[in-house]
């Protein structure tokens, strides 16, 4: 089924993000008008999207008006005043409900701000409310939400990717123009690859993980999603940069990938060593997805750069050392919840030890993906084991690291499809965990590796079970660490060059036109 | 033959210590919160200690550099890197269900420390030397024991929870025989002075700052290989540390004589009846699941800055026992009194002010530690400084005042807080040695007494006494008595 939530409406809702800032600054239109036209737009189509776990009109109201006071007022505006964003709800918000889509966190208030929140509120941008997700961020689908799943707005029968699905179907859907997502082992970049829209997972440590409910904290990551490359850019420039209550953040200035993005725009590589991950392809993925990288590369050709193929032989090795890190350190992060400070409590009813309080409140609290990984992360970490699994997968990690480093001696850039696969139906891989993991294959060596990775849309194609929907694919551009600004000025070449149409509005149904 | 000594003919005491000590930085170990004891529950809590959702620590590099410093006092090796790790477990003292601690690669090794027990040093080996954070406190309320178990409601207070706690262990010490339980004291003890000269901690064991888990082991004499250990917690004064291994040894010999095998267990030692008591018996080995913290980077400690830290360490109690050795002059008995009433550096610091070692003991362990006593303070803490009390020694030496004048001196010192010259000065405190001013007032004592005077005139030298305090009343305490008396004697043509 091809749904008509990605119709332009010719309203404030199609305008992107760095258009809609320029409204604002031109006195065009107010924050207000543009604030409510999103949220007209939410309230209109959100219940057969579901991007939103929770919508919050107060708050965005009063933070557009605040925005159209300053401008008033004469103050100097932000590149991204006034303009919509959708947070996902793996982000702690003040006063703003946070459940990271899980039932054990359900009607939890913070009473603090994420540095990204922080960061977002003081440049002006406005936050619409906080956005669905495999719970916990663990999954490729957004299937994994103790809520709902969230639709994708070219099928509403496919998933939207995950575990930042309803960051990504709220952009596609043009209900905001801009959203965070976080990505451990790809949950930015392959939700971004199966709505068509951009997401970049930046270098570990250039975003602040402060107030990011951790999933795997060596690896998690937030970055910004948006429906250009420089509307992304510009939200990394607002939430990237060094944070002291991070630990793990670099204490140093990242590279302006504004500039870069507008750089990229000329159109112009020559000179630009790509390299095709031989790994990264072939069996197992989908003939449709392979053709629409495959002309993604020659349309870097076309720009002048210069295309070999390089081999990166422990890549094969990743999907086996994240499935043992990521669980490991969740198993210990998630520790927390536990009935005792806040979230869910089970079974307190005075004849209960603690113990069995504990017990009752995680085994109704947590889904099955989420228990599986705590199930093998304690497994992997126990004594005696802990050598052959977390010891050994960290070792893995290293290689991976190593691949890269080699790989970018003689190339730039690396690149490779996003995921092996267009938006599959909801429910499709549900039952079988393996398939549902292999989404990850393209997306988890930059994670593993710390290193920054965008996905850019790259045509569309179908899933060769015969249905002719043509969803989209995504090409993922790979960079050495801290060099995030490379992969803005390839998309953007990409993006500035792909052939017209490149990605036609869908087939609308009868019903929606 | 006591049981304690019987035992010692048949088994050979193992003991090994744990001692946990906050750290005594303003802030948390890994957030900006206060350390500071007793505040309302949970008031000095933050996003961070209180485990929320999101919340990431950052290490407070004062607790590192306090850790090294304590490492480096121990002899110890300091690792050139090394990395926190998450020791994982339930409990609901603990907000994020895992300490962050560290495991395979501590700050400090290799170290030891030497103690002196009845004359002989013995060395006891440190093996390593770590950081971590505390956690909160429960107060189990109602149920029979005050444990977890069987009470009506827990109490969590997350004040303590996130503050710096080194943890400083022992190599196994055999070969102790009957000294061990004197051994272990010495050992906490010297430590303690350690902390204390380090100004790490404020090391009051009472409070909980400085916490002792004592393991002991009984074999059979000849046996070559040593008996299971249990671990004994609350161990909470110097003399539990001594009791708690005594009653330990000996409750493992009745048990040993019985045929009973010890199980390894940690137990709780009673202040009251000066026995362990089992704690929660453990049915299953834990797994801590120790992993590196990833939300923390590597400690890196730059080897230069560390040698700057060994470089400016103070003298240690050891080094300050021998200097005040050779360098007090006070009898062995003297020495070991200053030493019992915890005023050798007080007393050395007067010392190294000026003042005679002999003077400086009398004041120290005299008025100067009445005043303490009767305020209920440390004599460190009483607010009078060495250098003031070399100043206040000097002042009686050169006849400025006299014994009675320099106790007021003292007095106004504890009122004012103002120096020892300055409330000399302000209350007119100097002996009066004019001799026009003492003449004159002895005249006029004579002549209000005459009666006296004639007895004195005629002979009766101990009558003078009368005049003398005449004197003194008329000059307020601030003559000196002998010299008065001089005069009137004189003045009666008696001398």
């Amino acid at each position: 089924m091809t749904s008509g939530l990605r119709e332009a409406t010719g309203a404030l809702t199609d305008l992107d993000a760095a258009a809609v800032a320029a409204a604002i600054a031109d006195g065009q239109a107010s924050a207000v008008e543009v604030t409510q036209a999103h949220l007209d737009r939410i309230a209109a189509i959100d219940g057969q999207l579901r991007a939103f776990l929770h919508v919050d009109a107060e708050g965005a109201l009063a933070a557009a008006a605040a925005v159209d006071e300053r401008h008033r007022a004469g103050e100097p505006l932000g590149p991204l005043a006034g303009v919509p964003l959708a947070m996902k709800d793996v982000v702690v918000t003040e006063g703003v409900p946070t459940t990271a889509g899980s039932k054990i966190l359900q009607g939890w208030v913070p009473p603090y701000d994420a540095t990204i929140s922080a960061r977002i509120k003081a440049a002006g941008v406005v936050m619409l409310g906080k956005t669905n997700m495999d719970e916990f961020a663990m999954g490729s689908s957004t299937e994994n939400s103790a809520y709902f799943a969230t639709r994708n707005p070219w099928d509403l029968d496919r998933i939207p990717g995950g575990s930042s699905g309803g960051s990504s179907a709220a952009v596609a859907a043009f209900e905001a123009p801009l959203a965070i997502g976080t990505d451990t082992g790809g949950s930015i970049r392959q939700p971004a690859a199966v709505t068509g829209i951009v997401g970049h997972k930046p270098t570990y440590g250039a975003v602040s993980r402060y107030g990011l409910i951790a999933f795997s904290s060596s690896l998690d990551q937030a970055g910004p999603l948006g429906r250009t490359v420089l509307d992304t850019a510009l939200l990394h420039q607002v939430i990237a940069g060094h944070d002291p209550l991070d630990s793990t953040s670099i204490p140093q200035p990242g590279p302006d990938v504004v500039a870069a993005a507008r750089e990229g725009a000329r159109a112009d590589l020559r000179g630009l060593r790509v390299g095709v991950v031989r790994e990264l392809g072939g069996e197992g993925y989908q003939s449709g997805v392979l053709a629409a990288f495959d002309a993604a590369v020659e349309v870097l050709r076309g720009l002048g750069a210069d295309v070999i193929e390089v081999s990166c032989p422990h890549f094969e090795y990743a999907l086996a050392a994240y499935y043992l890190i990521a669980p490991s350190e969740c198993s210990s992060n998630l520790a927390r919840f536990d009935a005792v400070r806040y979230g869910l409590r089970v079974g307190d009813d005075g004849t209960r030890s603690l113990e069995e309080v504990m017990s009752a409140t995680r085994k109704a609290g947590f889904g099955a993906e989420v228990k599986r990984r705590i199930m093998i992360g304690t497994y992997a970490l126990s004594s005696g084991y802990y050598e052959a699994y977390y010891g050994q997968a960290q070792k893995v990690r290293t290689l991976i690291a190593g691949d890269f480093t080699s790989a970018f001696t003689r190339c730039d850039v690396l690149v490779s499809p996003t995921s092996p696969f267009v938006a599959f139906r909801v429910g499709e891989r549900v039952a079988d965990p393996m398939a549902m993991y292999v989404n990850d294959l393209c997306t988890l060596p930059a994670s593993l590796a710390g290193t920054p990775a965008i996905s850019v849309p790259c045509g569309l194609a179908a899933d060769g079970s015969g249905d002719p929907t043509r969803l989209p694919v995504g090409l993922q551009v790979m960079a050495p660490a801290l060099a995030d600004d490379r992969c803005y000025r390839v998309a953007a070449a990409f993006e500035a060059a792909r052939p017209e149409p490149t990605l036609p509005e869908p087939t609308l149904p009868e019903a929606a036109r | 033959m006591s049981a304690y000594d019987e035992l010692l003919t048949r088994y050979q005491p193992v003991i090994g210590l744990e001692t946990h000590v906050e750290l005594g930085t303003a802030s948390k170990m890994f957030c900006g919160c206060s350390t500071e004891f007793g505040a309302p529950p949970n008031t000095h809590t933050c996003p961070v200690c209180l485990g929320l959702p999101g919340a990431l620590p950052v290490a407070n590099a004062d607790a590192i550099e306090s850790t090294i410093r304590i490492g480096l006092a121990l002899n110890c090796t300091i690792a050139s890197w090394c990395r926190f790790a998450r020791k994982n477990y339930f409990y609901p003292d603990m907000p994020k269900n895992f300490q962050t601690s560290q495991y395979d690669e501590p700050l400090c090794v290799d170290g030891y420390l030497d103690v002196e027990v009845n004359g002989a040093l013995r060395r006891i080996g440190i093996e390593r030397v770590h950081l971590e954070e505390d956690t909160g406190k429960n107060t189990h309320v109602g149920g029979a024991t005050g444990r977890i178990h069987g009470a009506d409601y827990s109490l969590v207070d997350f004040n303590r929870a996130g503050i710096p706690l080194v943890e400083i262990v022992t190599r196994p010490v055999p070969g102790l025989g009957a000294e061990a339980p004197a051994v272990a004291r010495a050992y906490v003890a010297e430590l303690r002075d350690i902390l204390r000269t380090l100004g790490v901690s404020d090391v009051r064991m009472e409070q909980g700052s400085l916490r002792c888990d004592v393991n002991t082991s009984l074999a059979p004499v000849g046996a070559t290989q040593w008996g299971t250990r249990t671990e004994t917690k609350n161990v909470n004064s110097l003399r539990s540390v001594e009791r708690a291994v005594r009653s330990e040894m000996l409750r493992q010999a009745t048990l040993l004589d019985a045929g009973t095998r010890i199980v390894q267990e940690t137990r709780h030692f009673s202040e009251a009846t000066g026995d362990t008591r089992p704690g929660r018996s453990k049915e299953e080995a834990t797994d801590y699941r120790y992993f590196p913290e990833p939300d923390l980077v590597p400690m890196a400690p730059d080897p230069a800055w560390v040698e700057a830290l060994r470089v400016a360490l103070p003298e240690l109690p050891a080094a300050r026992r021998a200097r005040v050795r050779t360098e007090l002059d006070l009898s062995p008995e003297d020495l070991l009194a200053v030493s019992n009433a915890g005023v050798t550096d007080l007393v050395l610091a007067t010392v190294d002010a000026g003042a005679p070692a002999g003077e400086a003991r009398n004041w120290w362990l005299g008025y100067l530690a009445q005043q303490a006593n009767g305020r209920d303070v440390e004599a460190a803490d009483l607010g009078v400084e060495p250098a003031q009390v070399a100043r206040l020694i000097a002042l009686v030496a050169d006849g400025t005042l006299s014994a009675a004048l320099a106790r007021q001196a003292v007095d106004g010192v504890l009122e004012t807080g103002a120096d020892m010259d300055t409330v000399v000065a302000e209350r007119g405190l100097a002996v009066v040695s004019d001799s026009g001013t003492l003449t004159e007032a002895a005249d006029k004592a004579i002549a209000g007494n005459p009666d006296v005077a004639e007895k004195v005139r005629g002979g009766k030298l101990p009558a003078v006494g009368v005049l003398v305090g005449a004197v003194m009343k008329a000059t307020r305490g601030q003559a000196d008595a002998a010299t008065v008396r001089q005069i009137l004697l004189e003045r009666l043509g008696a001398g």
